[in-house]
């Protein structure tokens, strides 16, 4: 589906409370393009609770269920099978949550729900932080990064959440990135056409939380890609796909470009080039992103 | 009509089925296991026609519920104890949503140490999350009081979740006969669930966003505005509930040679069956003494207490403790008689971690309580 294709019907309302640049506009807009107006979302805390707008108001055309912070597969689960028991099979039921309530606090729901085969897309938008809160440190924070509550840089490198939910074997399973919208886009049609648990992770590159300007939320999320910080793939019945730019530095057909390249643009990792350049760390970053790349090769390249 | 000979656990199973949840979300506990395995059972043979969704926590059950509620079906779980406290933060969310979920509740000790024996403080650390709560004290009173607690939460004056609790073991693993009508009757008293709000694709609408102080504060007086309504309600339920089964649970209280006493205890649960046999023992001695059996603490039945006080002294035997203070129920009932009543009040903990409290200990505690004009609360049966 190319972009100037994309339906125009908008289920995400003008005059929404998020803020300027935010990535997670830009995936909702897109996601509900893709599932259209027969769409249940399930929403535990997270910055969407708050782009919905203040009550009695909604920014949403789609009917959306608040649920605590851990309790959103769980939730989903509940709306899944009464919807089911109605005969409402025609109803797509999506959890959507940040990386705190997926990598971090839902985790056990989410792992439950999967185990338990729910019809239903969980997708997590990932902008690396608890940014709701205010920036704190999330198991999805890449290593290095400032956030307010790790003041001198993460000690720690990311979970990989894409392997946790692989190891549950569930139909579809997809990485993708708000900078790269058709990627985006046909994978959540995609999803929504199969039947059981499926996930998909959308890369959010944060303005305020990453401490870059407004303006460069997509590039952030190409740059992201091009270093191979994040990475585009999809696997459906196991059968694993890297795509675009990631298949190519997967099949090292193109380099990766150093990470420098992504984290120069990022106040968070300012601290690694003033008042002098931090070369140990940058380069533990880039042996850490070598090392993921080739345990991405050894596991998915086809021979 | 048939007799039901069976557990608690296994009676509240057959009833919470007999009211047709499209869905039930649970996680197993003891001594709640065989209720939700009954339900399994149930699943297996045909009988039971609703989604049963296995989840892997209590917390995740109670999501769960409120999900399926919300979406528009009629909803049952059941836990216990830790399970309970697991669930603290979604009891909340089912209230304030007005989500008419209905739970069993095995009231059990809470650790560490682990102890599975029975105690109500798992459910009254759960007073104030806005669900009304039912104690029963028989395995008749189980089947009707979850038959009821369908129709209660649901209506239209309500809409509030209810918890039907019962004393772990003494009344989830003991078996009692109890009167089970034809489906049929349950089918005509309850109806099929009509929700008063639901999630719907053809009216979207959010649920649960950001709210300003103003309209919160109207949420919360909505859902006290409800606990009052169901005050009139359980009555009047029980009436109804009585005409098709002929058994009346219903009453804030069940009362027990309370017209001539001048001095009456108030205990809850399985303490509150054993009273009866103390109060019988007490009354051949000579003592015009009288028992009124808690079913609700929530809605607290204010008005009903203070009629207790004005012709008796009062004993609150609590299976509970609110540590700093006292029992919650002698707490409570002395509010409720503030400025209305002279009564003398003196209150026992009794029978934590599942001590066993013999009629032959109530009696103790009766005699001991209104020889003179105790007031205050005592431990009985430990050492100080």
């Amino acid at each position: 589906m190319a972009l100037k294709d994309l339906p125009v019907d908008e289920c995400l309302l003008q005059g929404n409370a998020a803020c300027p640049g935010c990535p997670a506009t830009i995936g909702l807009r897109l996601v509900l393009k893709a599932l259209g107006k027969k769409t249940v979302m399930v929403v535990p805390a997270c910055c969407t609770a708050v782009i919905e707008s203040l009550y009695p108001f909604t920014s949403f055309d789609v009917p959306v269920m608040n649920i605590a912070f851990e309790a959103a597969a769980a939730g989903a689960s509940g709306v899944e099978a009464s919807l089911r028991k109605q005969g409402r099979t025609d109803i797509t039921v999506v959890a959507w949550a940040g990386d705190g309530g997926t990598y971090d606090i839902g985790l056990q729901a989410l792992s439950g729900a999967f185990e338990r085969e729910t019809n239903f897309i969980y997708i997590c938008y990932n902008n690396q932080i608890y940014s709701n809160t205010g920036i704190q440190r999330s198991g999805a924070t890449p290593y290095a990064a400032w956030t307010t509550t790790t003041v001198g840089g993460k000690t720690e490198f990311r979970k990989e959440m894409g392997e946790i939910v692989l190891a549950h074997h569930i139909p579809y399973v997809a990485q993708t990135c708000i900078s790269y919208p058709e990627d985006l886009y046909n994978k959540v049609s995609k999803a929504k056409n199969i039947k059981g648990p499926k996930y998909i992770e959308i890369l959010a590159p944060c303005p305020p939380g990453w401490r870059f300007s407004m303006d460069k939320t997509v590039e952030m999320g190409r740059l992201a890609i091009e270093t191979g910080a994040w990475a585009l793939w999809e696997c459906e019945n196991d059968v694993m796909t890297f795509n675009g730019k990631s298949n190519l530095l997967l099949e090292k057909k193109i380099e990766r470009k150093p990470i420098e390249e992504w984290i120069k643009y990022q106040g968070r990792f300012s601290h690694l080039f003033k008042p002098e350049k931090d070369v140990v760390k940058i380069k533990a970053i880039e042996d850490h992103l070598e090392k993921t790349w080739e345990y991405y090769r050894k596991m998915y390249l086809r021979k | 009509m048939t007799i039901m000979m069976d557990t608690g656990n296994r009676i509240a199973a057959k009833a919470a089925v007999m009211a047709r949840p499209e869905v039930v979300a649970a996680y197993p506990i003891t001594p709640q296991t065989t209720l939700v395995e009954a339900i399994a059972e149930y699943v297996a043979r045909g009988e039971f026609k609703g989604e049963y969704i296995c989840v892997e926590s209590e917390h995740s059950a109670m999501s769960a519920c409120i999900g399926a509620s919300a979406a528009g079906s009629r909803t049952f779980t059941a836990t216990s104890s830790h399970g309970l406290l697991l669930m603290h933060e979604m009891l909340h969310w089912a209230a304030l949503a007005r989500l008419p979920v209905v739970m069993c509740n095995i009231n059990r000790v809470i650790g560490p140490g682990w102890n599975i024996w029975a105690d109500e403080n798992d459910a009254i650390s759960q007073r104030d999350t806005g669900w009304i709560q039912f104690y029963c004290s028989s395995n008749q009173e189980i089947f009707d009081t979850v038959i009821q607690a369908f129709k209660l939460a649901e209506h239209e004056k309500t809409v509030l979740p209810v918890m039907v609790n019962l004393n772990a073991f003494i009344l989830s693993h003991t078996s009692m006969p109890a009167e089970i009508p034809e489906q049929h009757v349950v089918d005509e008293y309850l109806g099929s669930y009509v929700p008063q709000w639901k999630i719907d694709i053809d009216n979207p609408t959010t649920f649960g966003n950001i709210i300003g102080p103003d309209y919160y504060v109207a949420v919360r007086r909505a859902m006290q505005d409800a606990q009052e309504n169901a005050k009139h309600l359980i009555p009047q339920i029980a009436k109804d509930w009585q005409k098709i089964s002929g058994y009346f649970h219903g009453d804030f209280f069940e009362y027990y040679h309370c017209e001539d006493a001048e001095r009456i205890l108030i205990s809850m649960g399985a303490i509150g069956a054993e009273s009866k046999i103390a109060v019988d023992n007490l009354r051949k001695k000579g003592q015009k003494i009288g028992l009124a059996r808690l079913r609700v603490l929530r809605p607290f039945p204010t008005e009903a207490v203070v009629q207790l006080g004005k012709h008796a002294d009062l004993l609150v035997i609590d299976r509970n403790i609110s540590v700093g203070l006292e029992g919650a129920i002698f707490t409570e009932v002395k509010a409720a008689l503030y400025g209305e009543s002279d009564a003398k009040v003196h209150g026992y903990i009794a029978g934590l971690g599942g001590k066993d409290v013999t009629y032959k200990d109530i009696e103790a505690m009766c005699t001991s309580a209104f020889k003179g004009t105790k007031k205050g609360q005592e431990w009985y049966g430990v050492e100080a």
